[in-house]
């Protein structure tokens, strides 16, 4: 491709698989595939001389892998385990002994033979129905690709080498290739191929290393030295840009360092308020592997864990020991913090392969959550089995979903006393006291809470549905989405009586919707009494930082003035007003972004 | 000397590349070959590429065997090396 061809294309998108926004100079690292041709040997020296060619070329490439395994640097390290695969492959008497054998058998040149060897086993991988298994070709082909160079005597730039600052564009690189990267010197790294789990995305994240895949032809767009910028965060590369582009992507680089460093500094502070009320902020997750980025944006504890994965992962319904092991590990991860584990909310619109769950017309008002668990007793069951199982092992807590009345609640704890029973004579360790909430999110369980908090330890209001149900607001509906307020005056008295009644109960409430996690809503949840929020962990820090700069009796004569105004847009114009100061502050800081309203702002001037 | 062992397969993720190569390193400790069979498909115990194409997932069955003076010894690490889940905590 000539180089005025180079220049049309000024903006490509890919997968954002490490965040970061670096500005810098383009280094091609040429990893196109070696051209391979055949050639027939004519006598058994020619035979002989390629056997040896074949084996110095595999002697050569095992030197390269353990070199870059033994200058790998140290955040890395847990993954070099791929390169011992490599060398393992490199062994393998499918790779190096079939290669020989093709040799001498077939009387063909090495790069042939070698060619023969890789598509016998692609071929066997073919025939593998495991996905993860069925990737490892790919180790095979990068091991192949090495041998193939060092037999055309073509060095493979060794990506140590590199040692100015630059941008690495590549159209594929090797776990050998993420694991040279020199750190010191590389700002980051694009791709024509891979994908979000490929290996070289795992590893910048590993390197906290901005990079993007799956760019397809970025490496036809861009030359050594072309001035890039790259957006780890959106997958957007601009090639040569303009003075303007620089200088708004310095400004984001610059915002985007200051929040990191806030959030370094920050997000292990309590959330206390200057008039030394604390609120307890913990994490919502899905995935076990989010615990340790929960506690390290400074969650205290997993208040609201949701359990639909394992059921929506593989069209086989889980086991009791895999759920056990997952809960009984996020116990463990965050002790003594507590975990509070949500029982399946699964049906309606989730419908789950393992399970013949038949087409509901309304699906939000359908059979899901505690009733479909309760339906399904035998996986409930399991379920509870293992949450039980793990509250040995931590402080977990046990929470029905979708409650809208004590018959369910009464019915649930029967299943989970049978099944206490269970494990008492199978002599299973659980915690006896195990605390057992609902989540208030349906309006009548609200009605009804002075009579749920006879029976439970403690209510989570789910807000998310709660909204929804009480305002008779389906959110993902474009006609009524703006009508989703949860500043609604409705709303809020909701929650009051929930937190009165839980009050009066003595039992804890927190609050686990989105409402949660944005800073407009921390002074009305402040006011209203709440003293535990779960919510995404990114939103986490934020959250803490914004509760600190509020007072607890301010928020509460602000509610008064609140409990007497008539809309949702008075409402949050109010607390608009209240908050400008803080909010400019942290616009300014990227730490929210004006444009990016979740639910309301924009859409409340409809209402 | 020969001897054969049934292994059950308790990891998580089954017998991936991680597991394959413990095995095989394991192996190229012994004097005795190692083979390593499931269903009626028996494969080389020191071809990482072999064990792989066995797609063995948690609770696979398979039936090691090796041959040669150490025998013993090998099948007994292995073993090991089975129970405590290829040293993965799940």
């Amino acid at each position: 491709m000539s180089s005025s061809q180079k220049e049309k294309v000024k903006k490509l998108r890919g997968i954002a698989v490490s965040p970061g926004i670096i500005i810098g100079k383009a280094r091609l690292v040429d990893r196109s595939r070696v051209k391979i041709l055949y050639q027939y040997l004519v006598n058994d020296q020619q035979v002989s001389r390629e056997v040896d060619r074949f084996k110095e070329a595999l002697h050569a490439a095992k030197e390269q892998i353990a070199s870059v395994k033994n200058k790998m640097p140290e955040q890395i390290r847990k993954h070099a385990f791929i390169l011992d695969t490599h060398l393992m492959i490199m062994d393998d008497s499918m790779f190096s002994n079939a290669t020989i054998q093709t040799i001498l058998s077939e009387k063909i040149n090495a790069e042939w033979a070698l060619k023969k060897s890789v598509q016998n086993i692609e071929k066997l991988f073919t025939q593998i129905e495991d996905r993860y298994i069925k990737e490892r070709i790919v180790d095979v082909q990068y091991v192949a690709e090495r041998v193939l160079r060092n037999l055309a005597g073509k060095e493979q730039e060794d990506l140590f080498e590199i040692k100015e600052r630059v941008i690495i564009v590549a159209h594929e690189l090797s776990p050998a290739d993420t694991s040279s990267i020199n750190t010191s010197k590389v700002m980051g790294f694009i791709t024509d191929g891979g994908g979000r789990t490929s290996h070289a995305a795992i590893m910048a994240q590993s390197l906290k290393m901005p990079a993007i895949v799956g760019l397809e032809t970025v490496t036809h767009h861009v030359h050594d030295g072309t001035l890039l910028i790259v957006d780890g965060q959106t997958g957007e590369v601009i090639i040569d840009p303009d003075d303007e582009e620089i200088i708004l992507y310095q400004e984001k680089q610059l915002q985007r360092e200051r929040f990191e460093s806030s959030i370094i500094r920050l997000s292990h502070l309590p959330a206390e308020t200057v008039d030394g009320f604390r609120v307890a902020v913990r994490a919502n997750i899905e995935l076990l592997e989010e615990v340790v980025a929960a506690k390290d944006n400074g969650a205290e504890g997993i208040g609201l864990y949701r359990t639909e994965y394992h059921y929506l992962r593989s069209s086989d319904l889980p086991k009791e020991e895999e759920l056990f092991e997952d809960y009984k590990e996020v116990a463990e991860i965050i002790a003594p913090d507590p975990v509070t584990i949500r029982t399946l909310d699964l049906g309606g619109d989730r419908v789950s392969a393992g399970i013949a769950l038949t087409r509901e017309t309304n699906p939000a008002l359908g059979l899901r959550a505690i009733r479909f668990s309760l339906r399904e007793v035998v996986l409930f069951k399991s379920q509870l089995r293992a949450i039980l199982r793990a509250s040995a092992f931590g402080n977990v807590q046990l929470m029905f979903p979708m409650i809208s009345g004590l018959q369910e609640l009464l019915d649930a704890r029967r299943i989970l006393e049978e099944v206490m029973q269970e494990l008492d004579s199978e002599s299973l360790e659980y915690d006896r006291h195990i605390k057992v909430g609902v989540m208030v999110e349906v309006p009548s369980a609200v009605t009804v809470a002075d009579i749920l908090a006879r029976h439970v330890d403690f209510f989570s209001i789910g807000t998310n549905d709660l909204i929804q149900y009480a305002l008779a607001i389906d959110r993902v509906n474009e006609n009524v989405a703006y009508m989703y307020q949860p500043f609604h005056p409705a709303i809020l008295r909701l929650i009051r009586q929930v937190v009165e009644v839980a009050g009066k109960a003595e039992i804890s409430v927190a609050l686990c919707g989105e409402m949660a996690g944005d800073p407009l809503c921390a002074p009305i949840l402040l006011g209203l009494g709440i003293d535990e929020l779960s919510l995404n962990t990114a939103r986490i820090p934020i959250i803490k930082k914004v509760i600190r700069t509020l007072s607890l009796q301010e928020s509460k004569n602000d509610m008064e003035k609140i409990f007497h105004l008539e809309t949702a847009t008075e409402v949050l114009d109010f607390i608009r007003g209240k908050m400008q100061p803080l909010l400019k502050e942290l616009e300014q800081k990227g730490l929210i972004n004006s444009t990016n309203n979740q639910n309301k702002g924009a859409s409340l001037h409809h209402g | 000397m020969e001897l054969t062992r049934k292994l059950l397969i308790h990891n998580e993720l089954g017998l991936h590349a991680r597991a394959a190569a413990k095995i095989v390193s394991l192996a190229g400790g012994y004097r005795s070959l190692l083979y390593i069979k499931k269903g009626d498909h028996e494969v080389d115990g020191t071809s990482i590429l072999s064990i792989l194409s066995l797609a063995c997932p948690k609770g696979t069955e398979v039936l090691a065997r090796a041959v040669g003076e150490d025998s013993e010894a090998l099948i007994d690490a292995l073993t090991r090396l089975f129970e405590q889940k290829f040293g993965e905590a799940r």
